[in-house]
């Protein structure tokens, strides 16, 4: 009793307080005063994120030592790794939610459910990211989940909407339960669930059973279902085409960021022993899920399906990155999850504004003319878009330079050529939407979509995630120096 | 040899026996059908509506409120017995539990979701 106690730290997981209260806050809001402040929800929603953000970035010793700190009888832990971690998923969530403002309004739908639920899922990614043990992880993933499954039919009166939410969740209760029996397997081989105590036991006894070689493959299939990779994807392009457009933004950003970290925590912190026996599978995964992402991307005509297969593609990347590990590999990781949350949101903000009501303006045809209507916004949907094709001096073009670069280091040389030539086939299809955009012309001017969605705090998110892609292209140093800090804080 | 086998196979034998039963008398017995006979037979009311309803999703909603305020009682039962040795820890901490639940039923009962109709 006193051992639970003593090891009970309110400020490891403040951050995370501080947004369950605000979480709970909104719900009350609209509970008590029904909706008479609903312009309020935004707002301490916003002022939670800024909270938890200062609280992540003022916790001792953030981003300077190599601390590592467990409480909660070793089942939480602080460093730089799930620091970093939950400043991007902060970011994503508050561009999110600026982007949001003017669209929920436009659809009818300012309710205090959605900042709760955006909220809760930043918390359960928080839980993702900073959990020492596997029921923790899942716990954080549940939660994670299952607001996103709301999240996604939150404009409940349209029935894409409704069919992605229910997609979402029977798929993605499967997948958890892929997850789940990897992680009892995992137990029973080494009778305990914290990662450090597996990683001990495993150097120890040697890593042979085969029991535990199913529990990590139950594993991979559960992450490469929450990361999307081939051929696991299937939900994807459904999910993210029926979703509100600022959701899809959120979870292609956020989530999938999460669950990099809480992959990138058990396999390497935990599993480093079995790495013989994922290296193929991630090899061929890697490989499938970059090419298969690419090329059905290219046929698309609704944007946000195909930015749906484009994030299945940019998943492959990173998993590039998980396969060479090592200093360069994590930091890789690191570096382009931040960089790509910037141009993805970054997209789907463009997108949301132009989107009109009930998201009729969502093919790459309704797309002409839009570089003279709005040529602000049509700059950044550029900007974003060549970032996330790789093209300096972007953040995109500098993450795939480090991942590509840090294959190349540890030998997976065709694993690097495979990649740079996926990453020329998404030049195509990314590309498209700026010829339509600039180059053609619609049949009447009248077709061009309205800004419907425009309002200065989506002016604002648009100019910073502008600002994350260019800084993150024109001066690497700054935030390379953060990521050495960050990677593999805890080998 | 294992001491549940003796029981494993007394249950092979059981469940052989009845399902063998069935088997028999379906593929042996003599088969009459009529209108009458396809009916539950003495069992309660005839039917006069379809059972294939669709049900209100209203009952769903009660259901997982149920399941929700039943959890609770979960974690309220052995807080109870152990209220001394946890003391004024299990005392705040159990408090708090219970303000957050608290908040979600201030929520469903304002949002109306207790209403039926």
């Amino acid at each position: 009793m006193e051992q639970v106690m003593s090891s009970i730290s309110l400020s490891a997981i403040a951050p995370e307080l501080v947004l369950v209260a605000c979480g709970l806050i909104v719900l009350m809001i609209q509970a008590v005063f029904g909706s008479r402040f609903r312009d309020s929800f935004a707002y301490v929603s916003l002022l939670g994120i800024g909270g938890a953000a200062f609280l992540v970035l003022t916790s001792p010793g953030a981003f300077e030592s190599k601390i590592v700190e467990y409480s909660f009888c070793d089942m939480w832990v602080v460093d730089n790794f799930s620091r970093f971690f939950k400043l991007i998923f902060l970011i994503g969530t508050g561009l999110t939610l600026l982007i949001s403002l003017r669209y929920l309004d436009n659809e009818a739908m300012q309710h205090s459910e959605y900042y709760a639920l955006m909220l809760l899922c930043t918390v359960g990614m928080m839980v993702m990211a900073s959990a020492a043990e596997l029921i923790t992880i899942f716990l954080g993933v549940e939660l994670m989940s299952i607001s996103l499954y709301a999240l996604a039919g939150y404009t409940r009166s349209r029935m894409m909407s409704n069919e992605a939410a229910i997609k979402y969740f029977i798929l993605g209760s499967f997948a958890s339960g892929f997850l789940i029996y990897g992680i009892a397997l995992i137990y029973g081989t080494t009778g305990t669930s914290q990662i450090p105590a597996i990683a001990r036991y495993l150097a120890q006894a040697g890593a042979g059973a085969a029991v535990l070689v199913m529990g990590m493959a139950l594993l991979i299939i559960g992450f490469g279902f929450k990361t999307a990779s081939v051929p696991f994807h299937m939900w994807a392009p459904d999910v993210y085409e029926g979703a509100p457009a600022p959701v899809t933004g959120f979870m292609s950003a956020g989530p999938k960021a999460a669950a990099f970290a809480a992959f990138v925590r058990i396999f390497m912190e935990a599993l480093p022993t079995l790495q013989t026996d994922w290296i193929m599978v991630i090899w061929l995964i890697a490989v499938l899920t970059m090419t298969v992402g690419n090329i059905i991307a290219l046929v698309q005509e609704n944007i946000k399906r195909m930015l749906a297969y484009s994030s299945i593609a940019h998943a492959g990347y990173v998993l590039v990155a998980f396969l060479a590990a090592g200093e360069l590999g994590l930091t890789s990781i690191l570096y382009y999850m931040l960089a790509y949350t910037f141009m993805n949101i970054g997209a789907f903000a463009v997108i949301t504004m132009l989107a009109g009501a009930g998201e009729t303006r969502v093919k790459v045809e309704d797309y002409r003319g839009v570089g003279y209507k709005h040529p602000v916004a049509a700059l950044a949907m550029s900007l974003f878009l060549f970032s996330l094709a790789g093209i300096p001096p972007t953040g995109g073009f500098m993450g795939k330079f480090y991942i590509f670069s840090a294959a190349v280091k540890q030998g997976y040389i065709w694993l690097a050529i495979i990649g740079v030539l996926n990453s020329v086939v998404s030049v195509y299809y990314y590309l498209r939407v700026t010829v339509a955009m600039y180059m053609q012309a619609p049949e009447k001017d009248e077709d061009v979509p309205a800004a419907s969605a425009l309002s200065p705090a989506l002016v604002v998110a648009i100019f910073i995630s502008a600002y994350g892609v260019l800084s993150l292209g024109l001066f690497p140093s700054t935030y390379v120096a953060m990521v050495k800090e960050s990677f593999l804080s805890f080998l | 040899m294992n001491p549940y086998v003796p029981v494993l196979i007394m249950l092979f034998l059981a469940a052989a026996t009845a399902a063998g039963m069935i088997a028999a008398t379906t593929w042996i017995g003599p088969k009459k059908k009529f209108a009458d006979k396809m009916e539950p037979f003495e069992c309660g009311e005839s039917p006069i509506v379809n059972p294939k309803q669709r049900f209100s999703v209203k009952f769903y909603l009660v259901a997982l409120f149920f399941v929700i305020f039943d959890i609770e009682t979960v974690f309220v039962y052995p807080w109870a017995v152990l209220f001394r040795e946890l003391n004024w820890f299990g005392f705040v901490e159990m408090m708090i539990f219970i303000f957050i639940l608290a908040v979600g039923l201030i929520y469903v009962w304002r949002r109306g979701a207790l209403e039926w109709d």
